[in-house]
């Protein structure tokens, strides 16, 4: 019962939000410069428009000589029932071909989601078990370069590497699990960085309670300690900040994929980026709005599911953040 | 949701939200510069942004040749005496090219970084100095950007602006100015209840006269070390803007175009690359370490 009343406010709290990033989607069009007919006649006819009356009548058609706030009522509407309009360079509609895309991205994020939590679970406890120690430091010290390090870069590095120096993996492309190592490992290194020092202090933050000693005082091996009980606790902060931390991987495999030539949403923007393809950009922009606004609703409610105490708490959290 | 910049790297915002309490706030004294020059991660860090900054400002003195000088003769070469570092493809030094690239990498960060400081301090110290409904509009869009992924955003200006380097210095500044104009605005809701304040208030002096003399000049310099801790940050957005070409046009010399430029060659010429990266990531981490120390200089209770 709670739930649902917790799920239909998050979803309220979340609309202005989508309104406003609909506007900016929007407005970022209205900002373009250049005729939208005009782009659109010379797609259609293959040549630059001449044809003043045919060029008015199409500017008649699109609905362009509106006042702006109707566009707009239109312009989102027609994005709600899935019609984003086409691209400028292809003739093809917007949202088909931002829909086919997002598999590769999202599949790289999860990826490098994963890979983040991989690398920064062992190296945040052990940092955090022998703190102050030799250990410790090189955790820091990787953290450090993992912030530094420009993942546009790495990928080559690890491509030199790995690919054309040893023949282990594939350089680029995609298909098989092996094409997404590389990817996932560039992609998740910063997360790592990031992550280990948050579960490091977490750790440590947690191993000082009162519970901790008991558990320690009835005899629990240190393992069981560590690993069962403070863990569970300490992971907490850090699920957090990884749910809000995928919307931002999703943004880091737009760079990624592109070193990695995978077919993803990234090569579709920089794409359109370069032929001024304003549909497609501005499609992306309320696409990925629109995907970001519902990972973090999925990630809000994960929250009741991970936290028992969020669950507890009268209409479950506020906003976490 | 507040701790979130541009590109992955969410580190800069994060950490100055922990500046928020008012103690922390009021510079640097005594004190607090002995902690600095003990602080051994906020040395190395200086050390490392003085010397780029220094060959960023001499770059085009020291540099052996000029960037853009082809040597038709020594195409791809490895490092040799005349080129330090070896040339590329066009028989460029890249020693040059690096020295060069410097100021723009380094520069279009600072440019960005002074754009984001007048837009945070513009919405911030109007927000929290008419409140209302100004506020509430003004705090809602920060909202929004701050839920956003910068770099979405920051691609999508510049695909409507067009690509060249001062887009993408825009860009950046429209997406990056959020998370910094709440924290001026919570400064002037903080400064405006000072009695210097109330004074100037009971003396007759006029709202803007007020927000101009009075309480931009106590948001200002916190501001600007908030804000410089972006500096790393911003050096890997700029930089990876230009890589996807979407900054500077060639042959201009900067660390991400010069990363762009290696692409193809990157395979049997991977010194072309690897320079370049190393230097970014040197300079990044110099401002990371900068910032770190900063922080737990002014504020003690986080220092690690």
């Amino acid at each position: 019962m709670h739930f649902w009343r917790y799920l239909a406010r998050r979803v309220l709290s979340l609309l202005p939000v989508w309104v406003a990033i609909s506007l900016l989607a929007f407005g970022l069009g209205t900002l373009a410069p250049g005729d939208p007919a005009e782009a659109i006649y010379y797609e259609t006819f293959g040549e630059p428009a001449n044809d003043q009356v045919a060029l008015d009548r199409l500017r008649e058609e699109l609905g362009l000589n509106d006042p702006l706030p109707l566009r707009y009522g239109r312009w989102t509407f027609d994005a709600i029932r899935g019609d984003l309009g086409v691209s400028y360079r292809n003739g093809l509609p917007v949202l088909p071909a931002l829909v086919s895309r997002l598999g590769s991205t999202v599949q790289l994020a999860i990826g490098g989601l994963i890979m983040a939590g991989l690398i920064a679970l062992p190296l945040g406890i052990l940092a955090a078990i022998r703190h102050n120690t030799l250990i410790d430091a090189l955790a820091r010290l990787f953290s450090l370069i993992g912030a530094a390090v420009p993942s546009y870069w790495l990928a080559y590095m690890l491509i030199l590497v790995f690919a054309v120096y040893l023949h282990w993996l594939p350089a680029a492309g995609s298909g098989s699990w092996r094409h997404l190592i590389l990817p996932c490992f560039t992609l998740g290194l910063g997360g790592a960085a990031l992550l280990s020092r948050l579960l490091r202090s977490s750790m440590l933050e947690v191993l000082a309670y009162d519970y901790i000693r008991t558990a320690r005082a009835k005899g629990l091996s240190e393992r069981k300690v560590i690993l069962i009980h403070a863990l569970r606790n300490a992971l907490i902060p850090v699920v957090t900040i990884m749910g809000n931390m995928f919307g931002f991987l999703i943004s880091g495999a737009i760079i990624v994929e592109t070193v990695f030539a995978r077919p993803g949403l990234g090569r579709l923007i920089i794409e359109a980026i370069s032929f001024r393809d304003y549909p497609v950009i501005q499609g992306f922009v309320l696409f990925t709005g629109t995907v970001f606004v519902l990972v973090s609703l999925i990630v809000d409610l994960s929250y009741t599911w991970i936290d028992p105490r969020v669950r507890l708490a009268n209409g479950g959290p506020g906003h976490i953040g | 949701m507040e701790d979130q910049v541009t590109l992955a790297n969410q580190s800069a915002l994060t950490r100055s939200n922990r500046l928020r309490s008012p103690q922390s706030r009021r510079g640097l004294n005594r004190r607090m510069i002995g902690n600095f020059l003990h602080n051994r991660v906020a040395i190395a860090g200086s050390l490392i942004v003085i010397v780029m900054v220094f060959l960023a400002a001499s770059g085009p003195l020291i540099a052996p040749h000029p960037p853009d000088e082809q040597f038709t003769g020594h195409r791809l070469e490895s490092p040799s005496q005349e080129f330090l570092l070896g040339t590329d493809n066009l028989g460029r030094d890249t020693l040059s090219r690096l020295l060069h690239g410097a100021r723009l990498s380094l520069g279009m960060a600072a440019l960005a970084t002074i754009a984001i400081v007048a837009i945070a301090i513009s919405v911030g110290a109007l927000a929290g100095y008419a409140g209302g409904i100004v506020d509430d509009l003004a705090m809602r869009a920060a909202d929004v950007l701050l839920a956003f992924p910068g770099l979405i955003l920051a691609l999508a200006i510049i695909g409507i602006l067009g690509p060249s380097m001062v887009n993408v210095i825009i860009s950046l500044a429209v997406v990056s100015w959020a998370g910094y104009a709440r924290l001026v605005r919570g400064m002037v809701l903080e400064v405006r209840e000072r009695p210097f304040v109330e004074a100037a208030f009971a003396t007759g002096a006029s709202g803007t006269r007020i927000v101009t003399r009075h309480i931009i000049p106590n948001v200002v310099s916190p501001l600007i070390v908030l804000v410089s801790l972006e500096m790393g940050t911003l050096i890997l957005a700029i930089a990876g803007l230009n890589f996807l070409g979407l900054g500077v046009q060639p042959p201009t010399a900067e660390w991400g175009a010069m990363l762009n430029q290696g692409r193809p060659f990157f395979q049997s010429e991977p010194q072309l690359m690897v320079y370049p990266g190393i230097v970014i990531s040197l300079t990044v981490l110099g401002f990371n370490l900068l910032g770190d120390g900063l922080l737990d200089v002014l504020d003690p209770r986080y220092a690690s």
